[in-house]
């Protein structure tokens, strides 16, 4: 009999998320669609106010990631206030920035592995779902826990010191920041008591790495199968192709390689890039215009960002890069599961620079920020932990905003989520007479893999929760499942 | 020379001088009495009732009530700072006042007479009126939603021949206090500034230098208001 399987809501991950799977009589997959079901309305309402105040206002969109919405703001508005497109501010302003912005990829990046998706490797994906959470993690891998606990920790009193408070601080501001870091507070993150130090932060993200390496060894199948498909890959990059989170061009290459988007200027973003609406989710579907909706979307995050970069500016993270590299022969890869590699690898990068920043003396200068001649238009884009954020603001004479256009992360991953969706479904589910937890819990997986951050996506409010809904040929539900 | 007067609050014998408000007397002498239209330089008016204290089982305002020999008044009771938070949730329900993205947040008399008072929840319902917000001075955006219509701007803020810049414009719930047109564009930098800081809340702000003061160095990070007069 034809049924639809409703999966409300998806657990851990960030937002309100809502996967449907179609199945036909004969017990095969047809259609899945995975639903954000939440409105919020940032870009609206944040018109009308004074330009100063997008980079905290707009923050709100998120607990996990405010950091990344108040930098990507923040350089918007760089350019408005005449301070360039994202290398014109003062080394001070520049690399306190930077440092803000690693230790919210640092911390955001540990979270999603420990507290999120650790528990499917750790138990499996089909195991009990009273112990497959980060309570679970705790009682059965004690060390583990405490780690992802600590690395979070840290990474958030760097935003503390940076940006003032750990959760929507102040401390970028149009042209610059609003403080510099203390020696004091330098010392502390730095050389902190054990395990609160930069030594030991590269220590277990090395740690962390060989974990998943040796998880890898051991599901070699699972972890290079799941959810694998082509697809094209967008992040910026340096302007010599190096990493780099904070700021850079925007590149895009297809799944063999070639260049389809080459080092083109920020600033331009929407000469190249347009969003689909489609009537069943609240979420748009980005594309390449170039290239059109079939075949322009891409993925972004940390996969996309290793596929898309030429080198990692920091030793330890490099030499994982080209181990990652050699393992698709120099091609993009294209596995959903090695989002959590690529991920791993940018947790250790982020606290190799970390630790290089903080030896940096401009740390502490004085000069905070620098402004020029006024436009009424900017554009910021950084990478976020879940992949490439665009913030674009125009505002009229009288120093109110206009326009105001955010391109999320999530946003930028909707397409590949969707087909990450559709192919574990079939593969887990097709031909099955029964479903299980276990199925619906690796269609979580997939979409868990991408780190979305749905209320972002939406700009929506409260909680995440997933719901599956089974229906039929006719459309109506034969059963759902939440969680 | 002045007359001296004794007057007790909440039990406390105080000396001040005779022709002193009791706000006066009683900030003189280290007691908090909770202000926000009352303002140095300007003739108090009792508008927005913050300051009320009960004498002889009435309530009064005490920035424009004086001291009088003899008289003893309730300040810091039970009775009256509920009466005063339930003025601060009003003053919140009646406007729009998102403290997470304002500006002033941290400098703000509002949000921190209603951290003193623990307000969690207001009791009324929220308003959510349709407010305007004026940036067409070169020096000042002014924000309706975050108004509480002290008359501090109107009082304090006035050009060489005595002119206001601030006005009131219409009547009961429609009353706003407005940036006169041409006088917002010829205003200077010196007294926008001044302008901004006399406002008790966010609701006149200096451009283009909202959040340069970091979290931490903020007027009430660290102690709540009142604090600077209590001893």
């Amino acid at each position: 009999m034809p049924k639809k399987i409703t999966i409300e809501p998806v657990t851990r991950v960030e937002g309100h998320g809502k996967v449907t799977i179609q199945i036909d009589d004969a017990g095969q997959v047809r259609e899945t669609r995975l639903h954000i079901v939440e409105f919020r309305g940032f870009e609206r309402f944040i018109q009308g106010r004074p330009y100063w105040e997008a980079p905290v206002l707009v923050q709100r969109l998120c607990g996990i990631c405010p950091v990344s919405h108040h930098l990507a703001a923040a350089k918007a508005l760089d350019v408005i206030v005449g301070a360039g497109t994202g290398l014109g501010l003062t080394p001070v302003g520049e690399k306190m920035r930077r440092l803000m912005h690693y230790g919210q990829i640092f911390q955001s990046h540990v979270l999603h592995f420990f507290h999120l998706a650790s528990p499917d490797f750790l138990f499996g994906i089909d195991a009990d779902p009273a112990i497959r959470n980060i309570i679970g993690v705790a009682m059965h891998h004690k060390d583990l826990a405490v780690q992802g606990v600590m690395m979070r920790k840290y990474g958030q009193e760097i935003i503390k010191f940076t940006a003032g408070k750990k959760i929507h601080g102040t401390g970028a501001i149009p042209g610059g920041i609003n403080k510099n870091l203390s020696v004091e507070e330098r010392d502390i993150l730095l050389h902190g008591a054990d395990p609160l130090n930069a030594d030991k932060m590269v220590e277990w993200s090395v740690g962390a790495l060989a974990f998943f390496k040796a998880y890898h060894k051991n599901n070699k199948t699972l972890v290079d199968t799941f959810a694998e498909f082509p697809s094209n890959h967008l992040s910026i990059v340096r302007a010599d192709g190096a990493m780099d989170l904070y700021n850079g061009v925007l590149r895009a290459v297809d799944t063999e390689g070639t260049r389809i988007l080459d080092d083109v200027d920020c600033q331009d973003y929407d000469k190249y890039i347009e969003e689909e609406v489609r009537n069943w989710s609240y979420m748009k579907f980005p594309y390449l215009k170039h290239l059109g909706k079939e075949n322009g979307w891409y993925r972004v995050g940390p996969l996309a960002r290793l596929n898309t970069c030429d080198f990692i500016p920091t030793p330890l993270a490099q030499k994982e890069f080209e181990e990652f590299k050699a393992y698709t022969h120099g091609k993009p890869n294209n596995m959903t599961l090695h989002y959590h590699w690529a991920r791993l690898i940018e947790t250790l990068h982020a606290a190799e620079e970390i630790r290089n920043l903080l030896q940096d003396t401009d740390l502490q200068n004085e000069d905070l920020v620098v402004k020029g001649k006024k436009s009424h238009r900017g554009v910021g884009v950084i990478e976020a932990p879940r992949g490439t954020l665009f913030h674009h603001y125009e505002i009229n004479d009288n120093d109110q905003i206009t326009l105001a256009n955010l391109i999320v992360s999530t946003t930028n991953n909707n397409q590949p989520m969707n087909l990450a969706v559709n192919h574990t479904a079939k593969s887990f589910m097709n031909g099955q007479k029964e479903i299980t937890e276990g199925m619906m819990n690796a269609v979580e997986v997939a979409i868990r893999a991408y780190d979305p951050c749905l209320s972002c996506a939406t700009h929506a409010m409260g909680q995440m929760p997933l719901e599956m809904t089974l229906v039929n040929e006719n459309n109506e539900i034969i059963d759902c499942k939440t969680k | 020379m002045t007359n001296k007067i004794k007057i007790k609050i909440d039990g406390k014998e105080i000396i001040t001088d005779q022709g002193k408000t009791i706000v006066e007397a009683a900030h003189e002498n280290g007691i908090f009495i909770p202000t926000l239209c009352n303002f140095a330089g300007a003739l108090p008016k009792g508008c927005c009732r913050m300051c009320t204290i009960k004498i002889n089982n009435r309530f009064m305002t005490s920035c424009t009530t004086p001291a009088a020999h003899g008289m003893e008044v309730e300040n810091n009771t039970n009775e009256i700072n509920d009466f005063r938070k339930g003025i601060i949730e009003l003053l919140f329900v009646s406007g729009n006042h998102f403290c997470p993205s304002c500006e002033k947040s941290g400098n703000c008399e509002l949000q921190a007479l209603a951290y003193r008072y623990q307000m969690m929840v207001p009791r009324f319902p929220y308003d959510f009126p349709m407010k305007s917000v004026d940036g067409s001075s070169p020096y000042i955006i002014k924000d309706q939603n975050r108004c509480i219509l002290c008359k501090r701007c109107i009082k304090t803020i006035k050009d060489d021949l005595g002119r206001h810049y601030f006005a009131f414009k219409e009547r009961g719930h429609k009353l706003e206090v407005l940036l006169d047109e041409k006088m917002g564009k010829e205003i200077s930098s010196a007294l926008a500034k001044k302008a901004m800081e006399n406002c008790p809340v966010g609701s006149i702000i200096f451009k283009e230098v909202g959040f340069e003061v970091p979290i931490g160095q903020r007027k009430y990070d660290h102690k709540p208001i009142g604090s600077e007069i209590e001893n």
